[in-house]
């Protein structure tokens, strides 16, 4: 059977159909639609295959780990951001290994379409020595979901699958193959083996250092890497997941270069020497960091390595058919210039969004009675409250830094700090933050902009709602100080007092401005509708 | 043959259902297609873009070069010039006239539409008020793809109907018919350009 799949889809449906018992994730672009295709696939959930949304990415990574335990087929999806914070399990589930397969799909963002940063995974994997899939196209991105379980459970190690936002937002037509059974439950054969115990870890970690050699092998011989002979041996090409479409692209009928395409890492060793002994110069292609390159290159700078580092490429950002082109020295069609007239055109909360509500009362209180320069701030649709015409933040760094930002700075003298955060972000990691002013009743100010959605990944249904009060007072905020507001336009009045006094106040104070996000309102009354039907 | 097209708008202006419906007509003749969509942040009112190529032997890229397009269909007139650089010079832009005012430094509309009038191969028209017209103000994208279809290599005016029925079958058969109504309206208009030409 064909479908027509996002890369991101195709990375689901192979999980689905390689036997998968269930996906565990926190929402993150260019990663989320991986587990809502599992939440609305038919079979999924005919089969009850586990999807609902983690709190986090390290929550969501560690129920992976532990399906993986008894023996199931397991994914954890996220983005690359996320990695970091699920790293602490990431780093350590690669000593204690697998029993059920288990991958780790993680979506790279170069050139940030949408994200603080551009963080190459393939370093993570190589942190932890685990071996990494990079699909260069829809159909390896299926292929490789459907089959890594199995090369998971072969060596014993999470798998990590590595796409980035081009492969992942973009269809094409994908031959799915049979639906293979779950794995029955069957705990480890060693008892141990997840104890990391220093006496146990180090056999474990010797284990996996052992294993690091035939990682190797199988890539040598993997189906997804392949040496394309070529007669111009001028230049020989290694070309990174779906750098070798870039590349084909200015060759269409076909490259006169030997070419290695590489989506299994580590680097197949014997056939890079093949092509280094074959040709006299080697050009890199990879999509993010400079990661084989700066392999290839060494401290010592081989020359004849050229890549993002000689900038033949562009040092930052993801890859297109011009560039490639150009580090090819080929003629391109890259001629006109974008007319000046074209104003950039920012992304802009939605008429009607109640974070609108939020910065217009904030941004008041503030020129009245403070001075700028104390609104730390977190991840979210509320981030373009960076933007004009708010410009009301002063910070956005990772998620749930902005409480404990506020707590630093608030430590430092900045009083009163000010902490504005979404309800979803609040949860995935704002409740520890939360905890360490509460034990040193820090004078700071935390407005939880509950939209009851986590809106800027598309309005997955977010694991605060109902509970941001009582999650507040059980960690200890006084209920005095846990003010929950309507923000409306008719009650910016009330807004500005309530705000007031608890910028005052010295102590930790919640405020929590509660109202619907519009778009997930919208799309629940067409739900209903059609429900009614 | 390959057909490069590439469709901007702006986030939440719905260019993907033009996608969806070319999309659609092209897998019924059997064509091989790639289509890189604009997901995330940008959907916030930013600038959006698909780059959607067809073609009957298997496609590399999912990014089409600059300089490349046979066809580029923008929703919005600031979109249309913004992806310029990217029509080859046998090309086709089709593009509404309508802005979309989103942004405080929006520049003159007059500029930008002498701008892309100034283009060799350039189809303008109000999508929106032809959509009004017929009492359907959301088939502004439908319209466009009607005005768009003469220009789509190898995908019939017929294909493109088929397609149509099947993807908004579910919805009923008035949806459909309106679709298939604006996408007339669409062809209509067009074809009057292409002949005072
Ligand atoms: C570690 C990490 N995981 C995921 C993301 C992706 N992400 C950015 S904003 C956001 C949702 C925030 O939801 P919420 O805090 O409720 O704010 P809203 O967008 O609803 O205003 C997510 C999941 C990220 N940037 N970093």
């Amino acid at each position: 059977m064909q479908k027509v799949l996002l890369g991101v889809e195709a990375i689901a449906q192979g999980a689905i159909d390689g036997g998968m018992s269930g996906v565990y994730a926190y929402p993150g672009t260019p990663s989320t639609e991986i587990t809502e295709y599992i939440q609305n696939n038919k079979y999924a959930k005919e089969k009850n295959l586990h999807s609902a949304w983690s709190a986090n990415e390290k929550t969501a990574m560690e129920s992976a780990l532990g399906m993986s335990y008894t023996g199931k087929r397991t994914m954890s999806c996220m983005k690359h951001v996320g990695l970091n914070v699920a790293a602490d399990c990431f780093m350590n589930a690669s000593v204690t290994g697998v029993n059920g397969g288990f991958i780790i799909t993680v979506a790279d963002d170069p050139s940030m379409h949408s994200s603080q940063n551009e963080q190459d995974s393939r370093f993570f994997a190589k942190f932890a020595q685990i071996p990494v899939l990079e699909p260069s196209n829809q159909q390896e991105a299926y292929d490789m979901a459907y089959s890594g379980f199995q090369l998971s459970e072969k060596f014993g190690v999470p798998v990590m699958i590595r796409i980035t936002t081009r492969l992942a937002h973009s269809r094409s037509i994908v031959e799915l193959k049979e639906v293979l059974p779950e794995n029955e439950l069957k705990l480890p054969s060693n008892p141990t083996q997840f104890i990391l115990l220093p006496s146990i870890a180090r056999k474990q970690y010797k284990g996996l250092l052992n294993k690091q050699k035939q990682f190797e092998q199988d890539a040598e011989v993997s189906s997804f890497n392949n040496y394309i002979e070529g007669s111009d041996k001028s230049k020989g090409i290694i070309a990174c997941g779906i750098s070798i479409n870039y590349l084909m692209e200015n060759y269409p009928d076909g490259c006169p270069h030997p070419v290695l395409k590489v989506s299994q890492y580590p680097l197949p060793r014997k056939l890079i020497q093949k092509l280094y002994d074959e040709c006299t110069e080697i050009l890199v292609l990879e999509e993010g960091y400079p990661i084989v390159e700066e392999h290839l290159k060494g401290y010592m700078e081989k020359e004849n390595v050229s890549g993002r580092l000689n900038g033949a490429l562009p040092r930052d950002g993801e890859l297109n058919p011009d560039l490639v082109a150009r580090a090819l020295n080929l003629p391109t069609t890259d001629k006109a210039e974008t007319s000046d007239l074209v104003a950039g055109r920012p992304p802009a909360l939605c008429a009607g969004c109640s974070h609108h509500d939020v910065y217009t009362v904030l941004n008041k209180v503030i020129a009245d009675h403070y001075t700028l320069g104390r609104v730390f701030s977190d991840i979210g649709c509320y981030t373009i409250g960076a933007l004009p015409p708010y410009n009301a933040i002063n910070t956005c760094v990772d998620m749930g830094a902005s409480i404990t930002m506020a707590k630093g700075a608030a430590d430092a003298g900045l009083v009163p700090a000010i902490s504005v955060i979404g309800d979803s972000t609040f949860t995935h990691s704002g409740i520890t933050g939360l905890l360490d002013a509460v034990n040193e009743n820090s004078p700071i100010t935390i407005i939880i902009s509950d939209n009851e959605s986590t809106s800027m990944t598309g309005g997955q249904d977010s694991a605060a709602k109902g509970k941001i009060e009582e999650i507040c007072e059980g960690v200890g905020v006084h209920p005095d100080h846990i003010k929950v507001l309507l923000p409306i336009a008719k009650n910016h009045d009330e807004m500005y007092k309530v705000l007031k006094e608890e910028l005052d106040f010295n102590g930790v104070s919640v405020i929590i401005p509660r109202r619907v996000c519009i778009q997930k309102h919208a799309r629940d009354i067409k739900m209903k509708r059609k429900n009614l039907k | 043959m390959k057909t490069n097209i590439i469709l901007a708008g702006v986030g939440g202006q719905g260019i993907l259902s033009i996608a969806t419906s070319i999309g659609m007509a092209a897998l019924k003749n059997k064509m091989y297609l790639k289509q890189a969509e604009t997901h995330g942040m940008s959907q916030r009112g930013g600038d959006v873009f698909s780059h959607l190529r067809i073609s009957d032997k298997p496609i590399y890229s999912d990014l089409i070069p600059k300089g490349k397009a046979d066809l580029i269909i923008a929703v919005e007139p600031m979109e249309a010039l913004r992806y310029v650089p990217y029509l080859s010079e046998t090309g086709y832009l089709v593009t509404n006239t309508k802005p979309f005012k989103n942004i405080p430094n929006y520049p003159e509309v007059e500029k930008v539409l002498n701008q892309l009038k100034k283009l060799s191969n350039v189809i303008m028209l109000d999508a929106d008020a032809i959509a009004a017209e017929i009492k359907s103000k959301r088939s502004m994208n439908m319209v466009m793809l009607g005005a768009s279809s003469p220009f789509l290599n190898g995908i019939t005016y017929k294909i493109l109907q088929e397609g149509i029925k099947d993807i908004f079958g579910k919805k009923g058969e008035d949806i459909v018919n309106k679709n298939l109504e604006a996408l007339a309206c669409g062809k209509a208009e067009a074809d009057k350009i292409i002949t005072k030409k």
